[in-house]
């Protein structure tokens, strides 16, 4: 409940106000000029907040222009869009490119892939970060934790592309770990091109990439539970796994939920650039998931109107999904994504 | 309280010092599994970046008798540095991607500030407004649309469409709002009371009180603008306006033969040409790491992500 105050020690210290959580009473920031009438006219608050206005312009324009506009484009979904003619005047078609996409075997195929990737993720790759965290916390020496993170949180700041290319450099046909297995007369095996084993070798690049990164914000919800509640807890008998059970898992729930619900937001992306950097090696069957289609129908098949459906189509499960996952949590107890401030 | 642990394992203490009394010895084989989990995970990290750069610079009769890569150069040569810097696509595509970095992120910082700070004072509407936005960011506004805006805009093949797209990002916007939020009202008070307009708070007071935050969210930026590849596989057509990430894609990751592509007359086996490309791909990334790990380790953005 309080992850305000949790979250606090990892603010910088000079900067934090320390009542922020307390000094919001109904509605009010810090409001400038506060002891003014509490509700001035409309247009007096115009002019006071007239150059506060003039900053936003240049963010509100681009969230115009390359965020709500192109949502509401999303519209030629439900037409027959022909580029020359713009969408204003190509035709309107209703739901029939999503009645021919939901017939489509190759759609279908993308959706449930996208669904199967999905569900390993979840599954492989949320765990690992905790993992990690919870070894690096229970470090007694800060040397080997900072060399560690140092280490860890590198890969995140490496492009897809590098990741790829490293990961073709180590395991792929001509790599360096099958030319060892050629030297040691083993046949070499196929860990990039094989396409049973590539919703494992996802996980991997993504674990490679992300895992440490993913950690810093378990860390950090670590740093801020009370490490008296351990030593009360020892004294009492608990031993590590006890204390882990009730203090540390309990500690983190905020962050998982939290976390969980992003990552279950943006799951149906499954990582996009993977595949498109992937999808000719180890073909379509395999790779191709909702973003890849959407792609190659709409913009190298020229199919807008259906890569348009394939995408709103996402997008709505993944809205739902959020959703709901938010719902969940909120029926568990937890605070979900904003719901801080909304109370 | 103390006590009952000391009979039970008094030799917990001398041990080690900074080991909390009420903390047990873990048994040798959690110590392993421990040790053993870390290692194992720096190690395949760092393997790959070694051997990229070994490779890069391996000579030629090393690498053929390795059978194409080695983790050490015993003899280390420029030869493949040398080599792609002679055809004009590797320097074409550094211009490049080096150009939409340093507008992409003076204009995203631009962007950002200004609205963080609009945005972290109540203003006109209120907190519920920003709130409603900052949930609508959550979703993306799909694939097609987002390229069909660029070409309505006639931005395709224009190295704006590289650039624009990233100005602002929600996650940062975030970060720099609710730093922005905690700075003492009475500070921008007491300047208003001087005289000050909002510009000026903004520039002398909330700016350089926020210098960290700037810094952490400017790499953000830079970083991201430097890798970023699939924009530039939807807009950029043109070959002399690819960005690097889009080059080492072609070169490297599809695997065609990057020397005669890159207009050169290969010397160098073409292994330690691709490693050369990918070498510096990296390098600049790896040059901006060290601040980026100094500043976010400060718990800028740990602190913000509730926000």
């Amino acid at each position: 409940m309080n992850s305000t105050t949790e979250q606090a020690p990892a603010l910088p210290e000079a900067r934090r106000v320390p009542a922020r959580a307390g000094s919001k009473p109904p509605g009010t920031g810090p409001k400038k000029r506060k002891g003014k009438a509490p509700q001035q006219s409309f247009r007096s608050r115009l002019r006071r907040d007239k150059q506060m206005l003039l900053m936003m312009v240049p963010g509100v324009a681009f969230l115009l222009l390359f965020f709500y506009i192109p949502i509401l484009g999303n519209v030629i979904a439900f037409q027959d869009y022909q580029p020359y003619l713009g969408i204003g005047d190509s035709l309107w078609v209703g739901w029939q490119n999503f009645v021919e996409l939901f017939g489509n075997p190759d759609f279908l195929h993308a959706f449930w892939n996208t669904l199967y990737l999905a569900a390993w993720q979840l599954v492989f790759l949320f765990p690992v970060p905790l993992v990690l965290a919870l070894i690096v916390d229970s470090l007694i020496s800060t040397r080997v934790r900072k060399i560690f993170q140092s280490i860890a949180y590198l890969p995140h700041f490496l492009s897809w592309v590098l990741v790829i290319a490293f990961f073709q450099q180590m395991l792929g046909g001509a790599g360096f770990v099958n030319n060892l297995l050629r030297d040691w007369g083993m046949d070499p095996i196929p860990f990039m091109t094989n396409p049973e084993t590539f919703p494992l070798m996802v996980v991997v690049q993504m674990i490679w990439k992300d895992a440490g990164w993913a950690m810093i914000i378990f860390l950090a919800a670590l740093a801020s539970i009370d490490a008296s509640l351990y030593e009360a807890a020892a004294a009492d008998g608990a031993g590590r796994w006890r204390r882990m059970w009730h203090i540390t898992l309990p500690g983190l729930r905020p962050v998982i939920v939290l976390l969980l619900i992003l990552r279950i937001g943006d799951i149906l992306s499954v990582g996009f650039e993977q595949f498109i950097l992937q999808r000719d090696a180890v073909g379509a069957g395999a790779a191709e998931v909702l973003d890849t289609f959407t792609y190659y129908t709409g913009v190298v098949g020229g199919g807008w109107s259906s890569g348009a459906a394939a995408g709103l189509a996402k997008g709505v499960v993944s809205a739902l999904l959020i959703y709901g996952a938010n719902k969940l949590a909120h029926r568990f107890g937890e605070d979900g994504i904003f719901a801080k401030q909304a109370r | 309280m103390a006590t009952t642990l000391f009979t039970r394992k008094p030799r917990e203490l001398t041990y080690n010092p900074k080991r909390p009394v009420w903390k047990e010895k873990p048994s040798a084989l959690y110590q392993t599994v421990k040790a053993v989990v870390l290692i194992v995970f720096s190690i395949s990290i760092l393997t790959p970046i070694l051997l990229v750069v070994s490779t890069s610079l391996a000579d030629t009769e090393q690498l053929v008798k390795a059978g194409g890569f080695v983790l050490w150069p015993e003899r280390p040569t420029f030869e493949a540095y040398a080599t792609i810097f002679k055809g004009p696509m590797v320097l074409q595509s550094l211009g490049v991607s080096m150009l939409i970095t340093a507008v992409g992120t003076i204009l995203a910082l631009f962007v950002t500030i200004t609205m963080a700070y609009a945005t972290s004072r109540t203003v006109l509407f209120g907190r519920p407004v920003i709130l409603a936005v900052l949930f609508t960011l959550l979703f993306a506004p799909g694939l097609i649309p987002s390229f069909l805006m660029i070409r309505q805009l006639g931005l395709l093949d224009s190295l704006w469409s590289l650039i624009l797209p990233g100005i602002f990002g929600a996650f940062n916007f975030v970060v720099m709002r609710s730093f922005f939020m905690n700075i003492p009202g009475e500070l921008i008070e007491s300047a208003r009371i001087d005289g000050a307009n909002d510009w000026q708070i903004l520039w002398r007071i909330v700016m350089p009180l926020s210098k960290a935050v700037i810094a952490v969210v400017g790499l953000f930026y830079a970083v991201g603008f430097w890798n970023s590849f699939f924009n530039a596989l939807l807009y950029i057509n043109d070959h002399s306006k690819w960005p690097i990430q889009l080059l080492l894609r072609n070169f490297v990751v599809q695997g065609s033969g990057a020397a005669d592509q890159l207009g050169i007359t290969t010397t160098p086996p073409p292994q330690s040409i691709q490693m050369a490309v990918v070498v510096v791909a990296l390098v600049p990334i790896l040059m901006v790491y060290p601040f980026l790990q100094k500043h976010f380790a400060k718990g800028v953005i740990t602190g913000a992500v509730k926000g």
